[in-house]
């Protein structure tokens, strides 16, 4: 019965693709806002004891204050984004430091092949390098030409684009080298290991 | 509202997912008594902060915000991850 | 033993205008069992297309109206549930929902007293639902309600407040955080721990509290009610929000 039931005129708080269909992977759904999901609290973190750090299988573990952060090279970032609830926002404008840039700073271990990012509030996520290299990943401390909010991550968040938005973890404050792409906060319960909404890998099996 | 009122009001409490709850384990679980696996405070679960804009339903220790439990709906079933909670004990 | 939680359609037999922005839509349910003041519904919206959204929302009516209940909703303008309860539905129309749910956030005439009841905007819907229980239930507890608004305007069920208040041991106090009439003489300003001394005081600090409202409301009250002799265990909140997936 339930599967049959239709609201009369409900069509939810979504967007017609328009002349961006292409853009729109499967079985997603454009919005014009920024919707703001979390799975705790949001955190407030003092920049003054604010550190991104870098460990695990690397060399010498490496760690910035906010401010020696400030002066490592910027880029600018115009993303489309997917969260794995359905929405999909074009042209999102992030400015940050690469993945690449940050690596510049340590000696990776032969055994790393996967990173797993940590958090402000104890989330975690997994990523493989070779989805975190060449350009595919950054940390993020400006949204659309202010500092990023704290509800969006700020003062800085992992974004990782082209895996579904639970990748690009708010808050994020290092990432730890390991030999195994183990999974992260939800990744262990459900949800994909990779995550890529081209292929709709959102669930475990997908 | 401020910003910060807009960002606490993502904070409900278990009330908020008693539908949710009922379903996968068969009972109002609102005012079970559930002890926290990481401070050991009790709490029903109806008082616990409940997270519903996620992925998943995160609930929290309102004492020391460690996840007490986790839970996913996928197309092919539900999942439920209790390791921060001791114990849940459900009144008759 | 209840029944199972179960998904039912039920019909839009009224909608009425609260406020501005909060609407009160009576629904006939086929499968209605008694619910318990201060339980919820959760509503499901289904698109053409298989798209769904699903909100909770308070019971507003007493359990003493059988077939039916009243959900009081606010309209929230980024939100994707309420703007449709609001905006599209009519009389007629049919409407997806389980419940009664929860069991914490209860109210019942043989829970007994004094009664305590702090409300925060449309936080006073499940309030609402334990007042109208308690008259009709004949229920002589000693009961107070704080409730704070943002202007007259924005203050729900105002009118039947006052005639509830004017009989059997209810009193009702308003307080008006974001402008005041001429002339206003109750409280002005945010619900603060004086304000929950002289609201609760009459009631001892045996009374029985129910808040419900935004978390900053919430988490303010039920520290200071603590502070000032209530037992933690008698001090039940709700925190209302934007909920579901």
């Amino acid at each position: 019965m339930s599967q049959k039931f239709v609201s009369r005129g409900f069509t939810g708080k979504r967007e017609r693709a328009g002349g961006q269909g292409a853009r729109v992977p499967p079985g997603q759904h454009l919005v014009s806002d920024f919707p703001v999901l979390s799975a705790g609290p949001t955190p407030r973190t003092d920049l003054a004891r604010w550190t991104f750090t870098i460990d695990g299988l690397v060399t010498a573990p490496v760690s910035w204050s906010w401010a020696d952060f400030q002066h490592l090279p910027v880029q600018d970032f115009v993303k489309d984004i997917s969260c794995v609830t359905k929405w999909t926002k074009l042209d999102t404008r992030w400015r940050g430091v690469s993945v690449d840039t940050l690596f510049e700073h340590v000696e990776l271990d032969p055994r790393a092949v996967a990173l797993i990012a940590s958090c402000d509030g104890g989330y975690t996520t997994n990523l493989l390098l070779s989805d975190a290299l060449n350009g595919q990943a950054f940390v993020a401390y400006e949204y659309d030409g202010k500092p990023l909010a704290p509800e969006h991550g700020g003062p800085a968040r992992l974004v990782v684009p082209h895996l579904y938005f639970w990748k690009s973890a708010k808050w994020v404050r290092g990432l730890r080298l390991v030999n195994k792409d183990a999974p992260g906060f939800w990744e262990s319960l459900g949800y994909h290991i990779r995550g890529d909404p081209w292929k709709e890998q959102r669930y475990t099996d997908d | 509202m401020n910003d910060n009122d807009v960002v606490r009001d993502l904070t409900l409490d278990g009330n908020a997912v008693a539908g949710l709850l009922e379903e996968v384990f068969g009972a109002d679980m609102t005012t079970a008594d559930g002890e926290c696996a990481h401070c050991g405070s009790a709490n029903a679960v109806g008082a616990l902060r409940a997270y519903t804009r996620a992925p998943g339903v995160v609930l929290r220790c309102p004492a020391c915000g460690g996840v007490i439990a986790r839970i996913v709906q996928t197309p092919r079933g539900t999942l439920v991850d209790l390791r921060g909670a001791a114990h849940l004990a459900m009144r008759r | 033993m209840r029944r199972p939680l179960e998904w039912q359609i039920a019909t839009v037999k009224a909608i009425a205008q609260e406020t501005a922005q909060v609407k009160t839509i009576t629904l006939v349910l086929p499968g209605w069992t008694a619910h318990r003041a201060g339980q919820h519904y959760d509503v499901r919206l289904t698109a053409a297309d298989g798209y769904q959204a699903q909100r909770s929302y308070s019971i507003a009516s007493p359990p003493e109206r059988p077939g039916e209940v009243d959900l009081t909703v606010e309209r929230i303008p980024d939100g994707e549930v309420s703007p449709y309860l609001h905006d599209v539905l009519v009389v007629g129309d049919a409407v997806e929902v389980r419940g009664p749910v929860g069991g914490y956030f209860v109210w019942e005439a043989s829970s007994g007293g004094p009664l305590l009841l702090v409300a925060g905007g449309s936080g006073v819907v499940p309030l609402m639902a334990m007042l109208r229980h308690r008259a009709a239930a004949g229920a002589k507890v000693p009961a107070r309600l704080l409730y704070s608004s943002r202007t007259l305007e924005d203050v729900i069920y105002r009118q039947e407040l006052e005639a509830l208040a004017s009989r059997d041991g209810l009193e009702v106090f308003h307080t008006l955080t974001r402008g005041q009439p001429k002339g206003w003489t109750g409280y002005a300003r945010r619900i603060d721990q004086p304000m929950l001394a002289e609201v609760s005081g009459p009631l001892g600090t045996a009374a029985l509290a129910f808040i419900c409202g935004p978390t900053a409301l919430v988490e303010t009250t039920a520290s200071a009610l603590v502070q000032l002799g209530l037992a933690q265990e008698r001090v039940r909140t709700e925190r209302f929000g934007p909920t579901g997936t």
